[in-house]
């Protein structure tokens, strides 16, 4: 199915609900339009175009709720997901914590969609991985690399009224560029809302750069050190925090956002004063939808203020048992930073380690949010303001609460992918004091 | 798949967006999951479309796969029923080799028309690529097996049982749980059918009918004076198996140390939701480890994703060879190292083998996605790497000449590559049992369940946690330890294994969504063992204050 307009896409959804016969109905319909191309081995391996759409009813009667799933739009089947939701929502027991679907929003108008990347060409495609490729080949390196690109829409509608719709874009792109012995690795990712600001020649430059550097990796000892996280490696810590902002695993005592007495750290300090967090669905360089899933305006929303926890996300079930303004959870997540440049941080680093990435993040500890996981794809010693040579990797275990307690600079926020999520962000680089590498890793 | 889409699809995550099964389907009813939407003579016919079209578009090979997937999913909280859900995927995916590349394309437009169409978009995908293409695809041959049928040797079928049943169990562990002392219960069931039918230029029309299931639940217990909290994972494995594993039979329960009850076949979710909630009351308690040195007494649902990461995933020969570098990496586990025949991957009592055949394993099925029958082969005899995992067009960079019928591909949209098989630790030839084991060590940790798990990108340096901790002083269990973990490098771990408890105690583990590739598939995968013991592994305390 192609991208709906505004227009289409309601009289679909409104064709929909013309079918229910439930006491209330909400439809929520999405499309995209995906095209990849992987590499490895500095040879195209795989490359797909996938086009998914899909229709979700939600039908209930009374606190009775079944949800069913279609990705075909004929009448017959449109009529057919109706009745196989309302079908579920009769088997269904009655759900103590079913909420009367929303009336009316007002949304803001959403700046998501990007006519040049939903116009990519595969020849575009090709270009972009033939000059990363074309860099690593010159350095007699190797590469391996993913470039995806989306273009989508999403829609709702629901028998209160509510009507909502977006379009957005995006391209995800990382590689790992490895020396031709295996001794050295590098890596980069870029996202972007819009393709044309993608420069995969310049990405895998710095992932080479990075890989011959690395190639004659020192083992240094284990323990605490000063790091400066670049972007990607911040990304995977601090999106924990991000996903742990949720008021009802704190309330229930089962957060690290608890506290003794069954009380939570809202209006707390919880880092550092320069850690302020936000998300804001209009930033021009992470723009994100204006309305979440289940119908709620997204506008920004402050969760850090100079370190204190000014806000948690919440259901609308928990909202209303809590007497809470019922935000919803964040698209994205801006970080505040400073000026200074990733080179500037090294720059003013007596000791410290460079972390280009961070890999296989694990929770060890939910109550402390303590993490383990590796360094990975370029790990360097900094001493006087210099790189002075490549380490081996470590494997840390640090928690990103204590993390930005020991927060020694921050540089300008950049947008970064996260390895682990592929969510997208805003993040600055981070030099932090005594963060805790625990044992090295021959891992190349 | 990645923790946070699991976490997403268990309804815990953030967004408020309601997440289809991983695998995109549409819900469907029970009655329309038992129709069967094509009969295999159709299914045939619509088979020998694409490969006359793809062979006489140019194509060298050829196969496709006709697809039905089906899943059920239900999710409760303590008395409460939070998603059921239903859905089913139907398509079909065709692989074509033109010019010595691949090509793939898929559609749910499963008709002449519209598989001739995708056939001819595979073909032309393949001819595209050509160009990039260094070495032209050479595959192992395979024996043409004409038309067969495969089905998971099931007793029930999960998708036949009522709603109401299901959803009755799960309601019951959650308060068995909370009547010891939980304060949160959440328990879930996944149920899995692919009804696969593969058909390939080589002369195989192979019809299979497969089944997965999962139980598992979450209990915790929160100290409100102190903010503690602490939870247990359920010790169930999901499993190949069809209903019957929700039925508790005696023969498959074994007490383990500490009054554990363990599971073999089938599994009791109140037992050891009940259990579990006495557990984790007892964790808010228990003494946080002092670091160092233990002998370890790995309990086989532990020991299970040990495995996993540091045996089945450096032995992908796709990985090794640098497919997976972007993303997964690649291995410590190199060519020269198998070549050379004298890498000592463990102590001489480490025997690991990968299997697609054993009964009620996760990955049990007759013949791989690309045509091949399942076998048996061994990854390490006596501590020596002797073999790694490869499919059609991987076997012959080992100099082998037949595939190990590993292929897999998540469902019809996606196409098939190299996934690990089970791979099983073999128990110890001389009986020993666990009783005897632990007696036997002096100062050690009993570790059941599975944990928190990290690896590097080559697999040398990992640390794993684990669901229950018990500490064991001159050969007795003397209580249970908060705060352990273990780090260390694959092949000195592998060294350590000094005793493995013989096949009374051989159980599986099982991974329900190991993720690999980009874009990522899912695949699902068992690992056999007897609990083993691994001596002066590196024990680290993870208890911090914020």
């Amino acid at each position: 199915m192609a991208i709906l307009t505004k227009d289409e896409a309601f009289a679909l959804l409104k064709k929909v609900l013309a079918y229910s016969k439930a006491d209330e109905c909400e439809v929520n319909l999405s499309g995209t339009d995906n095209g990849n191309v992987r590499y490895a081995r500095n040879s195209v391996t795989t490359s797909g175009r996938i086009s998914q759409s899909s229709l979700v009813v939600s039908s209930a009667f009374g606190k009775k709720l079944g949800v069913a799933t279609i990705n075909e739009f004929d009448d017959a089947s449109l009529e057919k997901v109706v009745r196989r939701a309302e079908e579920l929502a009769r088997l269904a027991p009655e759900n103590p914590e079913f909420m009367p679907f929303l009336g009316p929003q007002k949304y803001a108008e959403p700046i998501t969609y990007v006519p040049s990347t939903a116009a990519i060409t595969p020849k575009q495609r090709t270009d972009l991985v033939e000059q990363s490729l074309n860099v690593a080949k010159s350095s007699k390196a190797v590469a391996a690399g993913f470039l995806e690109d989306n273009a989508g829409f999403s829609a709702m509608m629901n028998s209160k009224g509510l009507f909502a719709y977006n379009t957005s874009t995006n391209t995800n792109f990382s590689v790992t560029v490895r020396t031709s012995d295996s001794l050295g690795s590098g890596y980069a990712t870029r996202g972007y809302n819009d393709v044309t600001k993608l420069d995969t020649k310049s990405a895998t430059q710095i992932a080479t750069d990075k890989a011959l550097k690395s190639a004659t990796a020192k083992a240094i000892e284990p323990g605490k050190y000063t790091v400066i996280l670049e972007p990607a490696a911040a990304a995977v810590l601090m999106e924990r925090i991000f996903f742990g902002l949720d008021a009802r695993q704190a309330d229930e005592g089962r957060s690290f956002l608890s506290k003794p007495g069954g009380k939570t750290r809202l209006g707390e300090k919880l880092v550092d004063e320069r850690v302020t967090l936000y998300s804001d669905p209009l930033n021009p360089e992470l723009p994100t939808s204006t309305w979440s899933g289940d119908g709620r305006p997204q506008e920004k929303v402050t969760w850090i203020d100079k370190g204190v926890v000014k806000n948690f996300s919440y259901s609308r079930y928990w909202a209303q048992k809590q007497n809470a303004r019922p935000i919803p959870a964040p698209d994205g997540m801006i970080m505040e930073g400073g000026t200074k440049s990733l080179e500037d941080l090294i720059k003013g680093t007596k000791k410290g380690i460079l972390v280009t990435r961070l890999w296989y993040i694990r929770d060890v500890d939910p109550q402390s949010l303590l993490l383990t996981g590796l360094t990975r794809d370029g790990t360097f010693y900094i001493e006087d303001g210099k790189i002075q040579y490549p380490v081996k990797n470590f494997r840390f275990n640090e928690s990103p609460v204590i993390m930005l307690n020991n927060l020694e600079e921050l540089g300008k926020p950049e947008r970064t992918v996260s390895v682990e999520s592929n969510q997208n962000y805003l993040l600055p680089p981070m030099k932090i004091r005594d963060f805790t590498f625990t044992s090295l890793s021959d891992a190349v | 798949m990645k923790r946070r889409d699991f976490v997403q699809l268990t309804g815990l995550g953030i967004g408020g967006m309601l997440l289809p099964f991983p695998s995109m389907g549409n819900p469907t009813t029970i009655e329309a999951m038992l129709d069967t939407p094509l009969d295999i003579r159709q299914k045939k016919q619509l088979a020998d479309v694409a490969l006359n079209t793809a062979k006489s578009s140019g194509a060298t090979y050829a196969d496709i796969r006709i697809g039905r997937y089906l899943n059920q999913f239900i999710s409760t909280r303590e008395n409460k029923v939070q998603g059921i859900e239903n859905s089913e995927s139907f398509g079909t995916g065709i692989r074509v080799i033109v010019n010595g590349t691949w090509g793939f394309a898929a559609t749910n437009d499963v008709t002449n028309d519209g598989v001739k169409k995708a056939t001819l978009r595979a073909v032309a995908i393949a001819k595209a690529n050509s160009k990039f293409q260094k070495e032209p695809v050479k595959l192992a041959p395979v024996k043409a097996f004409g038309e067969v049928v495969w089905n998971t040797p099931i007793q029930q079928n999960a998708f036949e049982v009522p709603v109401s049943e299901k959803v009755d169990l799960l309601l019951k562990a959650n308060a068995g749980a909370l009547q010891n002392g939980a304060t949160f219960a959440s328990s879930n069931l996944f149920m899995v059918n692919e009804q696969k039918y593969f058909a390939s230029t080589d002369g195989s029309y192979i019809d299979q009918n497969i089944h997965r299931i999962w139980p598992t639940f979450n209990v915790s217990t929160i100290d409100k004076a102190s903010g503690k909290f602490k939870a247990r994972q359920a010790l169930s494995a999901p499993m190949g198996m069809g209903y019957e594993y929700m039925v508790p039979k005696k023969e498959d329960k074994l007490q383990g140390p500490a009054g554990m009850v363990l599971y073999r076949n089938s599994y009791d979710i109140v037992e050891d939701a009940t259990l579990a909630a006495k557990q984790a009351k007892e964790m808010i308690t228990a003494k946080s480890v002092e670091p160092g040195k233990y002998d370890l007494v790995l309990e086989p649902n532990h020991l299970g994703l040990t495995i996993h990461e540091s045996v089945g995933h450096p032995l992908e020969l796709d990985r090794i060879l640098g497919y997976e570098a972007n993303y997964a990496g690649t291995s410590f586990a190199t060519l020269d190292k198998l070549k050379s025949g004298t890498f000592n991957y463990g102590s001489k009592i480490v025997n690991i083998f990968a299997d697609k055949t054993q009964p009620g394993s996760l990955g049990a099925v007759g013949y791989d996605d690309e045509g091949v029958q399942c076998k048996r082969w061994d990854l390490i005899r006596d501590g020596i790497l002797v073999n790694f995992q490869a499919i059609r067009d991987q076997a012959h960079i080992l100099g082998q000449n037949e595939s190990h019928g590993c292929c897999y591909a998540q469902s019809w949209s996606d196409v098939q590559f190299q996934r690990m098989p089970n791979v099983s630790l073999a128990p110890g030839k001389e009986p020993y049992s666990i009783d005897q084991m632990i007696k036997d060590v002096e100062k050690g940790i009993y570790i059941a369940g599975r944990g928190s798990y990290s690896i590097d990108q080559q697999r040398y340096n990992f640390q794993f946690g684990g669901t229950v901790f018990y500490e064991i002083k001159n050969g007795a269990i003397t209580g249970m330890l908060n705060d352990v973990a273990y780090q260390s490098n694959t092949q000195e771990f592998w060294n350590s294994c000094v005793k493995i408890c013989d096949e009374r105690d051989y159980r599986l583990f099982g991974s329900f969504f190991d993720g690999k590739g980009q874009p990522s598939q899912v695949s699902a995968v068992s690992h056999g063992s007897a609990t083993a013991r691994f001596n002066g592994v590196n024990v680290i305390n993870t208890g911090r204050t914020i």
